[in-house]
């Protein structure tokens, strides 16, 4: 009898507990954050890392006890790749789910749809891609995470220079990316004196690309290689090269930092140089770093939780939300307030980089956010020169 | 062109061909038994090569290459069972139709079982940079796999139709499905075994290919494509033309990029595919007399 009271005492106890923890989050707000990421389809490997970063830092947002008492909602929309999901899934959130910001989408293409729709419906929009024309010319209401293009263009060159390369050949995808970074490269290459002898497109899709390496090689001039993509092709070109026994450095582009590429060319990636955000190498980086904690945690929160590799794709939504989370706790739920706390971050330290906006600069990030990275024994390392 | 180049340019097209060739056989397997393409096709290759890197781990790599097999084998009759056995004289159209419902179920499936990364099997011999020099010419060990791979399947296939009971009866069929019935064929049976048959030839291309390729859950879809193109070319339903079509096509890819712009690579196959269909309707090896009697 008496061990009954005590379970009925208990009970009552529990039920109280359950009670109470469900009014206190009833009379707290919730913070609406918006998110469009290509988690399925063509551009799934920068979806779906970019939702699962961004899922990752709401959980611990909210386990933390949200943003000033507020739990944080993200409403992730799949535009699988396409454009016009995108600007739909955009009005629907700054409409209907009456979002305080958005975080993405995730390739250049939807995000330059996703532009005007973000700058009428007066919300702030982070995209996580890479093309510089989603914020050059700037627009209010538009900001981005990851490095721009002409900085990953710039340090090549410069290393090309230090190589006493002059002569090169570009080959890229024939996507957003690919294209973007093929014509800045062919822009940027006079001004620091170098000719390219070839420059061609891919098939995002082309599964072997030995016909254009024996093209390549067969012009006695070209010294180095830059390849410019984010589709296996990198590693299908590097394989291609060394198989013929063409020993000319190859560069590749920041879309080359996922090391399944790096293991997928396998010994033909060794050597590759890129330039990289520094979660690659956050393990080697000095303890003063301004980044070397929080990559370090990112890394780690991230492979625990999802058991694969972090990737700078992820990265690019983890800023993206954190930046969002920082301007809700200094402005509330209050689209233009948050807009202007966006602007107003100074020095914050992000995956991508330390992040100072200004109004005419709505990346934020300096050139010292890539490092020259290599491929050694299969792993990505700090590039030392060759 | 020199010398060397011209045979790299070669030995680039005919590692092509043998890809697209070994992707449109099964085409024609399934075009034979049922009068339909199945646009599943590229979704098998694909499995073939997930399903083998999903193994490799637990066992060798003959051993894995052949589960994988068997097991894309066993979808592929799963899929005849499910979607395309019980119609009732079902029309062309539909049937293609259910055809890319099922390549889109399966390439989500594979998104939602193995992710987006890229995989690959090992190389079967040396590794990523091992090359045979041929004089100054440079071959890569996993292509001599792949053309060998290709001429086993299309000599066991070949010995198959012609030489086996159930090889006849799958050919009755295809000639005359009324006729093979009435001689006590089970027609429904054979179509299953097509279906078997042609997921297992894609299976194992598909981890043949791998190591060169790679695999991606959406890695089927341009092979198909590929591989269609090369059935039409060679003529449907004629395995041995479909393997010099393909390597026809992949030597004109190959060789087009000498003169002109990577770029324009697909857009010059196709061309050179639409010329062919004007000039010759039935395909390269096709006769006009023999596709009278087909429904499409």
């Amino acid at each position: 009898m008496k061990s009954g009271i005590r379970r009925w005492a208990l009970g009552c106890a529990a039920g109280c507990l359950v009670l109470a923890s469900a009014l206190s989050t009833a009379t707290a707000g919730t913070v609406k954050v918006g998110a469009i990421f290509a988690v399925t389809g063509p551009a799934s490997f920068l979806g779906g890392p970019e939702a699962r970063s961004a899922e990752m830092v709401v959980e611990k947002i909210n386990k933390a006890g949200g943003i000033n008492g507020d739990t944080v909602e993200l409403i992730v929309k799949d535009s699988a790749g396409s454009s016009e999901k995108a600007v739909s899934f955009a009005k629907q959130l700054i409409e209907e789910e009456k979002v305080v910001a958005i975080i993405g989408p995730s390739t250049s293409g939807e995000s330059l749809a996703v532009k005007k729709v973000a700058e009428d419906g007066q919300t702030t929009l982070i995209s996580c891609a890479a093309a510089e024309v989603i914020v050059d010319p700037v627009a209010r209401y538009v900001f981005k995470t990851p490095q721009k293009d002409s900085f990953a263009a710039q340090m090549i060159f410069e290393e090309m220079q230090r190589l006493k390369i002059n002569t090169i050949a570009i080959a890229a995808g024939n996507d957003g990316f690919g294209k973007a970074g093929k014509e800045q490269l062919e822009k940027m290459a006079p001004s620091f004196g170098i000719k390219v002898a070839a420059s061609e497109t891919y098939d995002s899709k082309a599964t072997d690309l030995s016909a254009l390496v024996a093209k390549l090689k067969a012009d006695a001039f070209i010294q180095a290689v830059v390849n410019w993509s984010v589709v296996p092709a990198q590693a299908i070109i590097a394989k291609n090269m060394r198989q013929v026994g063409w020993q000319a450095p190859l560069f590749q582009s920041h879309g080359f930092g996922n090391i399944k590429y790096a293991q997928a060319a396998g010994a033909a990636a060794e050597g590759i140089i890129f330039p990289c955000g520094r979660l690659l190498v956050a393990d080697a980086l000095e303890a003063a770093h301004p980044q070397k904690a929080l990559l370090t945690q990112y890394k780690n929160d991230y492979e625990a939780k999802y058991k694969e590799d972090a990737s700078a794709f992820g990265g690019y939504a983890f800023d993206a939300m954190n930046m969002v989370a920082a301007a809700i706790k200094q402005a509330g739920n209050d689209r233009a307030k948050v807009r202007d706390a966006v602007e107003g971050l100074q020095k914050f330290a992000g995956v991508g980089g330390v992040f100072s906006f200004t109004p005419q600069d709505h990346n934020g990030l300096a050139i010292d956010s890539f490092a020259m990275m290599t491929v050694k024994d299969g792993k990505f390392i700090l590039y030392q020169g060759r | 062109m020199s010398l060397d180049l011209f045979f790299q340019y070669l030995f680039a097209g005919i590692t092509y061909g043998a890809i697209y060739a070994v992707v449109a056989i099964g085409f024609n397997i399934i075009y034979n038994a049922t009068g339909i393409i199945n646009f599943a096709q590229g979704e098998f290759v694909m499995l073939g090569g997930m399903i083998s890197i999903s193994l490799l781990p637990f066992m060798p790599l003959w051993c894995a290459i052949a589960a994988a097999t068997a097991l894309t084998m066993l979808i592929g009759a799963a899929i005849e069972m499910l979607f395309i056995r019980w119609l009732q004289s079902p029309s062309v159209l539909r049937l293609i139709i259910i055809t890319i419902g099922i390549s889109i179920l399966l390439r989500e499936s594979a998104l939602h079982i193995w992710g987006e990364s890229i995989r690959s099997l090992p190389y079967f011999y040396g590794n990523e940079i091992t090359t045979f020099s041929v004089g100054s010419v440079h071959i890569s060990p996993q292509v001599v796999w792949v053309i060998a791979a290709s001429g086993v399947m299309m000599g066991g296939l070949s010995l198959f139709f012609k030489s086996t009971p159930i090889g006849r009866e799958m050919r009755a069929c295809a000639a005359n499905r009324t006729a093979a019935l009435l001689c006590g064929i089970n027609a429904r049976n054979m179509v299953t075994l097509s279906f078997m048959l042609s997921a297992g030839i894609g299976a194992l291309a598909g981890c043949v290919m791998s190591p060169i390729t790679y695999t991606q859950y959406d890695s089927g879809t341009s092979l198909a494509i590929k591989g269609f193109t090369v059935a039409i070319l060679g003529g449907l339903g004629n395995s041995m033309a479909a393997v010099a079509a393909g390597i026809l096509l992949g030597i004109i890819e190959a060789f087009s990029v000498s003169v002109v712009p990577l770029a324009f690579q697909d857009a010059i196959s196709i061309a050179i595919l639409l010329i062919i269909l004007f000039v010759k309707p039935h395909g390269l090896f096709g006769s006009s007399e023999a596709a009278r009697l087909k429904d499409f």
